[in-house]
């Protein structure tokens, strides 16, 4: 009765605002609709192929490579973006410049174009004979038709994860912060690494995983410049369609579970080492 | 280390914020900039600080000329209204940054800027928070946290701008008492910023009294409550009434009869009177005098304070009496008059701009110069 009356209370504390019932009804049904369904399915179907079955089609050799570049690719590019995002941010809160309000809705450009367009233009320009690829060409570098035009894709993608998140509370930076390790002698450098950037690593670890779970779910940008060669550009989600055309759906159920476990691993460390450094420094002056 | 300001002059655009302002802070002085938002106070802080840079003049520090150096070169503490503590940081860490960031060859060895950490927050009486982050310390620990860090770089003048003014009343008082204690056990030169006069007076060894971007008195906390030398002082430093009155034969006339108050070798011309509402007598019969309807009367701690209209266009006066005095005069006709008092003149009025008063009635209230 007591643990009852416990759980009861730990479930439904005394709130001004109304509605929880409803609300975390409705929460609970559309995720179930929408997400808990079609994952359990998923999994059904993957638990019907026995347990060595599964591992033989999960570790096949050219699974393992996909996987390996579905994941290395989409790290990479959450990387670059996790850099160039904060430069970018930093531009836009920080300096006051023409055209600030074009570039600021540039930025969510990725989002709203279809990732084909993206792909395909991505690949005319880093092509041996488009004009970036063109360029590179002679000194040996090949974006397009390698693993390195998968992270290209991936960065364009990406690029607004990192802005978003991290912008907000870029604006939130007390300037008095500055000055203050100005005013104990540290130069602007120190500023930088010492002080401003550890502030930022909550929201870029956000804005990193962001970046990282587009880029490995990624497909139709991705298929254009990729080349696509089995073992080499060939990204996981292709390789499930391929299964899926041959009419293996057991292969590709099993490809798509090892994404799936693999994308929970990684979200859920990047989450821990998230809230962790939230904890020690939130809603604090 | 003196700090010595001279003809500062500071423009935001074309907002003039600082006009030819002058202020010699004495070693190991505590001093108040005391004024109104808007006055200037703040600018002036920063500008010794070299947050901000000055559009004319220059400030020393001891025989150096710091309007040169960098804020980094000029070796100061500040500490902010907000506290400004590096958040992701530990109350340790904080504490030690300023060390931290030196360069290599005058860096003291790591196991001594931790030492020197761990003495500065036992100064702030705060041992045993050094793993803490700031934002599991209340208001007035984060802000000890910022004084200490401000200290550890053994600054040549600690600079303090409101330094309490985001804290609640009761810690804001035992926050006073406790940097005027450290103030003096460390002595360092230290300028505050603050709006609240019961605070600058209480506090600073001087206080510096500033409008408009300008300085208007610069003195003890005596001489800046006892001798007020601008109706702006006078009506910025603790309570005051002020009435618009009249010279003439010496006497000082308001409306329509005298009220006993001699300023004999005045011209005649129009003049205001300033008297604090505690610097009064109750009088009986009214030969000479303020007479007035009594309308509001208000407990406040020991004291009534009394509002009495004198008629006319005049604004209504306060004074202040001991409550059992007062019981009496509820809703009644009171007569009264300053024992204190000062006459202050537009430059149109007279030459002499203002007039020291003396006491008509009682001797022992001498105002002087």
């Amino acid at each position: 009765m007591a643990l009852r009356a416990r759980m009861r209370w730990r479930l439904r504390q005394p709130s001004v605002v109304p509605g929880f019932g409803l609300a975390l009804g409705v929460t609970l049904t559309w995720l179930t609709l929408i997400v808990l369904i079609p994952i359990s399915g998923l999994l059904w179907r993957s638990s019907g192929l026995g347990w060595g079955n599964f591992m033989a089609l999960a570790f096949d050799e050219r699974t393992v490579n996909a996987l390996t570049i579905s994941f290395g690719t989409a790290f990479a590019a959450a990387l670059v973006n996790l850099a160039f995002g904060v430069i970018l941010a930093w531009v836009l809160v920080r300096y006051r410049f023409p055209g600030k309000r074009v570039i600021d809705a540039m930025v969510d450009l990725p989002f709203a174009l279809p990732t084909a367009v993206a792909g395909i233009a991505l690949t005319t320009l880093y092509a041996p004979n488009g004009w970036i690829g063109s360029l590179l060409e002679p000194l040996g570098i090949r974006i397009a038709f390698t693993p390195a035009g998968i992270v290209v894709a991936l960065v364009f993608v990406g690029l607004p994860f990192v802005v978003r998140t991290v912008q907000p509370v870029m604006e939130e930076i007390d300037k008095e912060v500055e000055e203050a390790a100005a005013t104990l002698g540290a130069n602007r450098l120190q500023t930088i690494t010492r002080v401003l950037l550890p502030g930022l690593l909550p929201a870029g670890l956000t804005g990193f995983a962001l970046a990282f779970a587009r880029g490995v779910g990624e497909y139709g940008s991705v298929i254009f410049i990729a080349g696509n060669l089995p073992y080499v550009s060939e990204i996981a989600p292709l390789l499930i369609v391929i299964r899926l055309e041959e009419f293996n759906y057991a292969a590709a159920t099993a490809i798509a579970t090892v994404m799936l476990f693999l994308s929970f691993l990684m979200l859920l460390v990047i989450n821990t080492i998230q809230s962790w450094s939230r904890r020690r420094y939130s809603n604090g002056a | 280390m003196e700090v010595r300001v001279q003809n500062i002059r500071k423009e935001f655009g074309r907002y003039p914020a600082l006009e030819d302002v002058s202020l010699d802070i004495r070693s190991g002085e505590l001093i108040a900039l005391l004024g109104p938002s808007g006055s200037g106070k703040t600018t002036l802080l920063r500008l010794i600080a070299g947050l901000e840079s000055p559009t004319e003049g220059t400030i020393f520090f001891g025989n150096e000329d710091a309007s040169q150096k960098s804020v980094q070169q000029r070796n100061i503490g500040f500490v902010f209204q907000h506290y400004a503590l590096f958040r992701h940081m530990t109350v340790l860490d904080n504490i030690s940054f300023g060390l931290k960031v030196r360069p290599a060859n005058r860096r003291p060895p790591a196991a001594e800027i931790r030492r020197r950490a761990l003495d500065l927050l036992e100064l702030v009486q705060l041992s045993g928070l050094e793993k803490r982050y700031p934002a599991q310390l209340s208001g007035g620990q984060r802000q000890r946290v910022a004084l200490a860090r401000a200290m550890a770089v053994e600054p040549n003048v600690l600079l303090l701008d409101e330094p309490f003014g985001a804290l609640d009343a009761q810690v804001r008082k035992e926050l006073r008492k406790w940097l005027r204690e450290i103030h003096d056990r460390t002595g360092h030169t230290t300028v505050f910023v603050t709006h609240d006069q019961e605070e600058a007076l209480e506090l600073a060894d001087r206080v510096v009294v500033m409008s408009k971007g300008a300085i208007e008195q610069v003195g003890t906390p005596d001489d800046i409550y006892d001798h007020p030398v601008s109706p702006f002082v006078y009506g910025f430093i603790g309570q005051s009434n002020c009435l618009d009155v009249t010279l003439a034969g010496g006497e000082i006339w308001f409306e329509d009869r005298p009220i006993g108050l001699r300023a004999a070798n005045e011209p005649d011309g129009p003049a205001t009177l300033y008297f604090r509402p505690h610097d009064i007598e109750l009088l009986d019969g009214c030969g000479g005098c303020l007479a007035g309807l009594v309308t509001a009367s208000r407990r406040v701690a020991g004291t009534r304070h009394l509002e009495v209209s004198l008629g006319g266009t005049q604004p209504s006066v306060e004074i202040e009496l001991p409550p059992e005095r007062a019981s009496s005069t509820d809703h009644s006709r009171v007569a009264f008059r300053p024992t204190r008092w000062k006459l202050y003149r537009e430059a149109s009025d007279v030459a002499a701009a203002s007039v020291q008063a003396q006491t008509s009635a009682i001797e022992l209230a001498p105002t002087g110069t």
